[in-house]
């Protein structure tokens, strides 16, 4: 969820197999209701939800990085490792074991766990595209209005409130504010936990 | 000149008029873009039919031409655009978008890569498929 400029660097440096695609308008956090990156969806083969949008691998454990060197210390690495094989390897056991993987949630399971939209959440997204359309067309004032509108509307979403924030010369949204946003969360997850034996 | 994103879509209307609050687009247009046809019974979108209130049907129909924002807000979807009334943004409703996602029928959906060349989800049917967002923010 990006635009073309700020993501090429990163997918050329992947050379992934797979494909990369550009989702400025942010339609996918729209049509499955996501708030956060990375967050993954399981679909099988008939095009179904086995698992629906989760924190795909990532931990809240950068919250506790030393914020001026940017440092993590090494059992916070190895935690973060841990989960992201964790997350990794289930993803392989059910493209191994399809159905019969622990790890696959029967419809019914998979139902119970999706998280639905509301009417502000809706809205929300109506704000977001309109802003990056101002935004693209150099209405800067007004597109800021249209994402605060969007994030008045929508608190949780981090996807939301990251792409509209300052970005720093790498062109991450890690300033001042998005640390005063994360430390507000309080006890609230940014990155809710996935919902694995041991993750 | 109005712009109407719709779902996925952007398009520059040709009939569209801005009045306040208010979006009057060309029925047949407006068909054409959202799959809301006006019919005797109502809007009609598939099996879905939303009558036009009995008593206010010029705030929803006028000539040819339909209210694209008074029928939205009716739905209970939002809309929303900018000052000048240049650009709206008809928005899906939660309520679709979350009937949709019980079905657990993965929405699709149409986007490019960094060559500009257009994916589906569904081009991937008879696979399984991780989709995963990332962000470079």
């Amino acid at each position: 969820m990006d635009v073309p400029d700020a993501a090429r660097q990163w997918i050329e440096a992947a050379k992934p197999d797979y494909p990369c695609l550009i989702d400025c308008d942010h339609h996918v956090a729209d049509l499955y209701n996501m708030v956060n990156v990375p967050q993954a969806v399981w679909i099988d083969e008939q095009g179904r939800i086995v698992r629906p949008p989760e924190n795909a691998g990532s931990s809240d454990g950068f919250r506790s990085m030393d914020r001026t060197t940017k440092r993590m210390t090494d059992e916070q690495l190895a935690e973060r490792e841990r989960i992201k094989k964790g997350y990794m390897a289930a993803v392989r056991d059910w493209v191994a074991n399809g159905t019969a993987s622990e790890f696959a949630y029967d419809p019914a399971s998979a139902r119970q766990r999706l998280q639905l939209p509301d009417s502000e959440i809706a809205e929300a997204h109506a704000h977001f595209r309109l802003a990056q359309h101002l935004l693209r067309n150099g209405n800067r004032a007004e597109a800021a209005a249209h994402f605060a509108d969007a994030s008045r509307l929508h608190p949780a979403s981090w996807t939301i409130w990251r792409q509209a924030a300052e970005k720093d010369a790498t062109g991450l949204a890690s300033g001042p504010e998005f640390w005063a946003r994360v430390d507000a969360l309080g006890d609230r997850p940014y990155y809710r936990p996935i919902d694995m034996k041991g993750l | 000149m109005i712009t109407v994103l719709h779902e996925q879509s952007e398009a520059v209307s040709s009939t569209a008029r801005a009045d306040g609050a208010q979006l009057w687009i060309g029925s047949t247009e407006f068909a054409a873009a959202t799959g809301w046809s006006l019919k005797p019974e109502g809007f009609c979108r598939g099996d879905i039919c939303v009558p036009v209130p009995v008593g206010r049907e010029a705030e929803f129909v006028l000539g040819d031409a339909v209210n694209a924002a008074a029928l939205w807000r009716r739905i209970g979807n939002p809309v929303v655009h900018d000052s000048a009334g240049e650009v709206w943004v008809l928005g899906a409703g939660a309520a679709h978008r979350s009937a949709s996602l019980q079905t657990l029928e993965a929405p699709d959906f149409a986007l490019p890569d960094l060559a500009g060349e257009l994916h589906t989800l569904s081009e991937h049917r008879g696979k399984k498929v991780l989709l995963a967002t990332w962000a470079s923010w």
